[in-house]
């Protein structure tokens, strides 16, 4: 564990990571990275944590009686304007 | 304690719109929900929806459902929750449809409108309120020192989507919304300050207090799976 005026310096480092990170700077060429290895453990894990959220893609489908949901409601506002016969639509 | 409300979505002056405003151009960062390519398929479902085709919005809903339905999910966290807002983003979308202009790519104007119409809901069910108060709150012991850990605890480099999925669903409401609007929807700083009616300072600080409880979340796991 890091004596107090590291930590200070710690504290003082990681409380300008929301600015540093989202800036565009290299925050990995700051000083107190090369020197400080929790800090620069932190940053690795902030920045994988970024990367990783990245490639998280849409996963789940909706059920599929919710296009028939959608479909009424649908139906619903529009034969109030324009009232005429619709068969239902099936998805492809 | 001062509440920290969601505005009502901004209201685009060439369309009208008041949940579906273009957003600008796609900056220098990823925007993972417009297209590289415009999909010819979209366009003429596109062109036919907005003449009225329900055979053509059909198609439109296939296209998107997992998106929109994927984002409302992560937003909220709750299933039956998420395919309301699922079905509301499609009516809405229905109700507009015509005024879209090509001022931005289709899939994120639709984007957009999801994620308001998503905002909505938490303002009127007071629910975002709560907890994106909570979010905005500093919180002791989630300050700096909270992050010094012993190094041999710190991330691989790789994450499991799954345990990442998960972290995030744990997510308090507010730090849930802001990670999800800004580090897996791909929307800046200053679009999300916009949304939440909150300072661009802010965001990036919630942002960052969602990391570190990712974080905490994500080694604590870790951890646990490497013990026997």
């Amino acid at each position: 564990m890091s004596e107090d005026p590291d930590k200070m310096r710690c504290a003082e480092f990681q409380a300008q990571l929301p600015e540093l990170i989202g800036s565009g700077a290299d925050a990995a060429a700051h000083p107190h990275i090369r020197s400080c290895e929790l800090c620069r453990a932190l940053l690795a894990d902030l920045e994988t944590i970024a990367e990783a959220a990245r490639q998280l893609l849409p996963v789940e489908d909706p059920p599929e009686e919710l296009w028939e949901h959608i479909e009424s409601a649908i139906k619903g506002e529009t034969s109030q304007s324009n009232p005429g016969p619709t068969g239902p639509i099936r998805l492809n | 304690m001062q509440r920290s409300r969601f505005p009502t979505p901004p209201e685009s002056p060439s369309t009208g719109l008041d949940v579906a405003a273009p957003i600008p151009a796609p900056s220098a960062k990823r925007v993972p929900f417009a297209p590289a390519l415009p999909n010819p398929s979209e366009a003429d479902a596109l062109t036919r929806a907005q003449a009225g085709d329900h055979h053509a919005f059909a198609q439109l809903y296939s296209l998107h459902k997992r998106r929109i339905y994927s984002l409302c999910l992560r937003m909220v966290g709750n299933v039956p929750e998420a395919e309301d807002l699922t079905q509301e983003a499609f009516l809405q979308l229905h109700r507009k449809i015509a005024t879209f202009r090509g001022d931005s790519a289709f899939s994120t104007w639709l984007h957009r409108l999801a994620v308001n119409v998503v905002l909505m809901q938490l303002r009127k069910k007071g629910l975002s309120l709560i907890s994106l108060d909570e979010a905005m709150e500093p919180v002791p012991e989630e300050g700096p020192g909270r992050s010094f850990g012993a190094p041999d605890l710190t991330l691989s480099g790789s994450i499991d989507r799954l345990a990442l999925e998960r972290a995030v669903a744990d997510l308090p409401a507010g730090y849930r919304l802001i990670f999800i609007l800004h580090d897996v929807e791909g929307y800046e700083h200053n679009e999300i300050a916009s949304m939440l009616e909150c300072s661009i300072g802010n965001s990036k600080s919630q942002l960052h207090k969602a990391r570190l409880r990712l974080r905490d979340a994500l080694r604590m796991s870790s951890h646990k799976e490497a013990q026997p």
